[in-house]
């Protein structure tokens, strides 16, 4: 028999919004469920290194999911004459209808880039749902700084300029191996899902004007960012951080946008002393 | 000509796999370095030439601009945050694009490569 990997795959169909939606989600450990976001235009395997590591998983049942339109996870019927969206409304419901699903109580949230936006929403629209929130390259305010339509045109693959425009948000010190692994997960997604996803990044989810709200003494706020982060900077990172009374603020030098999946092996010895924290 | 610009015909056309990679490439564009500006030629994917502008009406598809500082860090094995790459410094507000945006967007990681492919000393 080979050497498996303790990570298990399973498919199921839930509610979201009106759709029935099918489902691919991954686990692995025991302990305090710990709910895991990718970012956009990528999907869960992102975080294939965390489920790994016993460090974590001795502890915590680290789950993470592909959203709909994403990985393994279908696209609702009928999307062939559907602009794909992500809104915030949506983003929110779709994590509370995965959690209720698997019967989740209470769990910590962790997502990364636009998964790091949603759970401040959740942190400040349903702070008793959830133990703790974790968010990796999250901010609630960001400045876009390229023409969204660039992403789903025909004259442009869409995977190839997806990778291409992130490739520069790992930083220089993380693994080659790394580094192109992240990326290709950026070709392969669908046509136009990377956009639909930024405009929740982008646009819709700007809160810079609620965050100040957030409760942290209901539902710790931990921010962790990466030094060679080009949207969520260092400087945006603390001008959240500043507005949410109570949150906790990481740079992280030496790594970029995506740290679960560009350099691990870094990533635990800053994540590692949270997680301690939270289950205690 | 600028140390780092000198070296982006040896070192792209050194790289097979890059040069396959911008084989659908066949076109002209312009690289600013502080004031001086020079046409960088490319041939299904090799560079031919480097050379200073010298004519009003020696152009490109597009042009690439930045100081001639944020070049020098960009070449660097391990430049700093903002500097590390064409979009990173292009979201730092460090460089700036103009023109036919198609070729480039169509071939960007390629370009990136390009670009950075003085950083192979």
């Amino acid at each position: 028999m080979p050497e498996f990997e303790p990570i298990v795959g399973r498919y199921f169909t839930m509610n979201v919004a009106g759709d029935a939606c099918r489902i691919y989600m991954e686990e692995a450990g025991r302990g305090l469920p710990l709910v895991c976001l990718h970012t956009a235009g990528a999907d869960a395997r992102q975080y294939r290194h965390l489920m790994c590591d016993r460090a974590i998983t001795d502890h915590y049942r680290v789950i993470a999911f592909d959203l709909p339109w994403h990985g393994k996870s279908n696209p609702p019927v009928g999307w062939r004459d559907r602009e794909y969206r992500l809104t915030t409304e949506l983003y929110i419901e779709t994590v509370r209808a995965f959690c209720r699903a698997l019967g989740l109580e209470r769990p910590a949230v962790m997502g990364c880039s636009m998964g790091g936006r949603v759970v401040l929403h959740l942190a400040l629209t349903h702070p008793d749902e959830f133990r703790a929130v974790i968010a990796l390259e999250g901010a609630d305010r960001l400045e876009p700084y390229y023409d969204l339509d660039w992403l789903h045109r025909p004259d442009v693959h869409g995977g190839e300029v997806s990778a291409a425009f992130v490739s520069g948000q790992v930083a220089p010190q993380s693994p080659d191996e790394f580094r192109w692994e992240t990326l290709w997960m950026y070709t392969q997604g669908g046509p136009g899902v990377f956009k639909g996803d930024l405009f929740f990044y982008w646009y819709d989810g700007h809160f810079d004007d609620r965050s100040p709200r957030i409760d942290t003494t209901r539902c710790p706020v931990y921010l962790l960012s990466g030094e060679y982060d080009s949207s969520c900077t260092p400087e945006r990172t603390a001008a959240t951080a500043s507005r949410i009374k109570g949150a906790r603020a990481t740079v992280m030098p030496g790594i970029g946008h995506f740290p679960m999946s560009e350099n691990p092996a870094l990533f635990r010895t800053h994540l590692l002393p949270i997680l301690d924290e939270i289950r205690r | 000509m600028s140390p780092g610009v000198d070296h982006i015909r040896e070192r792209v056309n050194a790289r097979d796999a890059l040069v396959r990679r911008g084989r659908y490439v066949s076109l002209a564009f312009l690289l600013g370095v502080g004031d001086q500006e020079y046409v960088v030629t490319i041939d299904r994917g090799r560079v031919t030439s480097v050379e200073p502008r010298r004519l009003a009406t020696s152009t490109g598809r597009f042009t690439i601009r930045a100081a001639t500082p944020a070049w020098e860090e960009f070449w660097k094995p391990v430049p700093r945050r903002d500097h590390h790459d064409l979009w990173s410094m292009l979201a730092a507000g460090i460089v700036k694009i103009d023109g036919d945006l198609l070729p480039l967007i169509q071939n960007l990681q390629y370009f990136k490569d390009v670009l950075a492919a003085p950083r192979d000393a």
